[in-house]
């Protein structure tokens, strides 16, 4: 059954309150890794949000009208996968003939993001929660966001840290967990109001 | 029949997808034909667009050097692109120094070809061919070292010697890829049909274990060049030149070169460093040239010389050697050069003490392995 939760409330809980990197902890890997340049953060998010949006409406798709049919539900994994990988591939010729100038500042990070685990994530809470394609929609676009959000945040503050006195045994990746700690703490402290799961 | 639905499924998910994106290739990554102009009218060239520039034009018979085969992990196949091609990469960023990258030198195997293009290249690589020769011999001169002999048959090569050729290595065992390295060329210029290498067995190496274990007399071998600018300058200074290990490729070429040319009034020191006798090569060779050229000093040192080995020659680190001699032997010439070929230690360590002696690093010429 479908959940009773309008797109928008969906929308701004996957931003804010189930933020899918603060409170899911989905897509660490490249969010501690980039997060250390800004601008490359930016264009990480960006291609985030965009793949992210784009995947999960083709999934539901993919999912709705051919794995529940055919029941082949156990495939999920390796067919949401080729999916994305797919998607990614066309997407960045695309935006290498369209918009040159867009293709160079997503660089490198357009291809990494067929691995990246929060795009994968997003599809399977949509499969369980049973979500509309509307739902799906604002909820995978929501989640983007919120995880450009996250990875925006975390690269101001490491930009801080650059110039404090950290413990020696603290320094690099262990000061940045920490912090992410700290962000979903203060995150999820909204989560009463708004609730989704 | 319902097991076939699961791998149907898969196949026509997958299949269809690999349509689409062949599809949309062919519909977005057609460029047309563009036109390459090479150094200013120089040469004109009308290929298809969308590959490489480093591969578009060695298909047009233009070599630039490039070590990776155009991973864009060796940073040689810089040129100079006048035509605005958008920002450095990050993939090549690294690999530019400020300089270049504010004279728009880019890695030939990063820059796709969307439109015309105007560049600049180095004019001797006009000169760079692909040859194919066949493996004339192949003789240990070391426990670890290999002399090898290629015949390129009715083509020649036009080069300076101390420059270098690139080895293509094929796939072979576990290696999937074609592979290109770098060796210099030992034999003199005025042999123009045969190019000669000296390898050097490096334990885990691409090409070495390949020259080392899988290549055999009459086989095969390509090989693109010839690059670089490692060269003996035309001034009238001594030469103090520097070699350990197969570093004595270059020099073998250019002392034979000079003295086929009868360029024998020069004074020329060649200090080669080893580690024990069972390092050291070439010996006779060099006695040899020192008796014909009066001018040619060879100093063979063995930083660890054994027992067994008897050697009564100069002992020690070749810098420490080095040292000496400058401050010793030739301190009465006012006029020098240094040049050196070997590990980047070595040349570091050279160049400190040729500094210490006051021979300044811009009289100073090398050729570093990495």
């Amino acid at each position: 059954m479908i959940p009773d939760i309008h797109p928008f409330t969906l929308f701004l809980a996957s931003i804010f309150t189930s933020n899918i990197l603060l409170a899911n902890f989905l897509g660490m890997c490249s969010f501690i890794s980039i997060s250390k340049d800004m601008t490359s953060s930016n264009g990480l998010g960006m291609a985030v949000t965009g793949v992210l949006t784009l995947t999960s409406m083709i999934n539901w798709v993919v999912l709705k009208y051919i794995l529940i049919p055919l029941d082949l539900l156990y495939l999920r994994f390796i067919v949401f996968i080729v999916v994305i990988a797919a998607t990614v591939q066309i997407l960045e010729m695309l935006i290498d003939r369209l918009s040159p100038s867009l293709y160079i500042a997503l660089g490198i990070f357009l291809p990494l993001i067929t691995v990246n685990c929060a795009i994968l994530g997003v599809t399977l809470f949509i499969e369980i929660r049973n979500y509309s394609f509307i739902q799906t929609a604002s909820y995978a676009f929501g989640s983007g966001l919120g995880w450009w959000l996250a990875i925006m945040a975390l690269s101001a503050i490491q930009k801080k840290i650059k110039n404090s006195p950290v413990p020696a045994g603290l320094e690099g990746p262990g000061i940045t967990l920490v912090t992410i700690g700290f962000m979903a703490m203060a995150f999820i402290g909204f989560s009463g109001m708004l609730i989704v799961q | 029949m319902d097991f076939l639905i699961a791998p149907l499924t898969v196949a026509a998910i997958a299949g269809g997808l690999a349509a689409l994106i062949s599809a949309v290739d062919k519909v977005v990554n057609n460029y047309g034909d563009v036109k390459i102009d090479i150094n200013n009218g120089k040469k004109e060239l009308e290929i298809k667009g969308g590959e490489a520039l480093l591969s578009s034009l060695s298909s047009e018979g233009i070599y630039l050097p490039s070590a990776c085969g155009g991973r864009g992990s060796c940073g040689a196949c810089k040129c100079q692109i006048e035509t605005d091609v958008g920002p450095v990469l990050p993939t090549e960023f690294p690999y530019l120094s400020d300089e270049e990258r504010a004279n728009n030198t880019r890695l030939a195997c990063q820059v796709k070809i969307k439109k015309d293009l105007s560049i600049m290249i180095p004019e001797e690589l006009f000169n760079v061919k692909q040859f194919t020769g066949s493996v004339l011999s192949i003789k240990n001169i070391t426990h670890d070292i290999k002399e090898v002999l290629v015949d390129i048959g009715e083509e020649t090569i036009e080069f300076t010697s101390g420059m270098y050729i690139q080895l293509i290595v094929p796939p072979y065992g576990k290696i999937k890829d074609y592979n290109q390295r770098a060796y210099s060329i030992s034999s003199s210029p005025s042999n123009k049909n045969k190019i000669e290498m000296l390898i050097r067995l490096v334990p885990g190496g691409i090409a070495t274990t390949w020259v080392h274990n899988f290549l055999k007399e009459g086989d095969k071998i390509e090989l693109v060049g010839p690059f670089g600018e490692f060269q003996k300058q035309e001034t009238d200074a001594a030469m103090i030149c520097i070699a350990g290990g197969s570093g004595m490729a270059p020099f073998k070429s250019i002392l034979y070169d000079m003295f086929e040319k009868g360029e024998t009034d020069r004074e020329v020191w060649y200090f080669f460093g080893a580690r024990t006798l069972k390092d050291l090569f070439y010996l006779e060779e060099m006695r040899e040239l020192e008796t014909k050229w009066k001018n040619f000093h060879f100093i063979p040192a063995l930083s660890e010389p054994q027992k067994e080995d008897g050697w009564s020659g100069e002992t020690g680190l070749i810098t420490d050697i080095l040292d000496k001699y400058l401050k010793e032997k030739t301190s009465h010439i006012e006029n020098k050069e240094g040049y050196l070929c070997g590990s980047p230690g070595m040349i570091n360590a050279c160049i400190e003490v040729f500094d210490s002696n006051g021979i300044s690093e811009d009289k100073i010429y090398y050729d570093k392995f990495a």
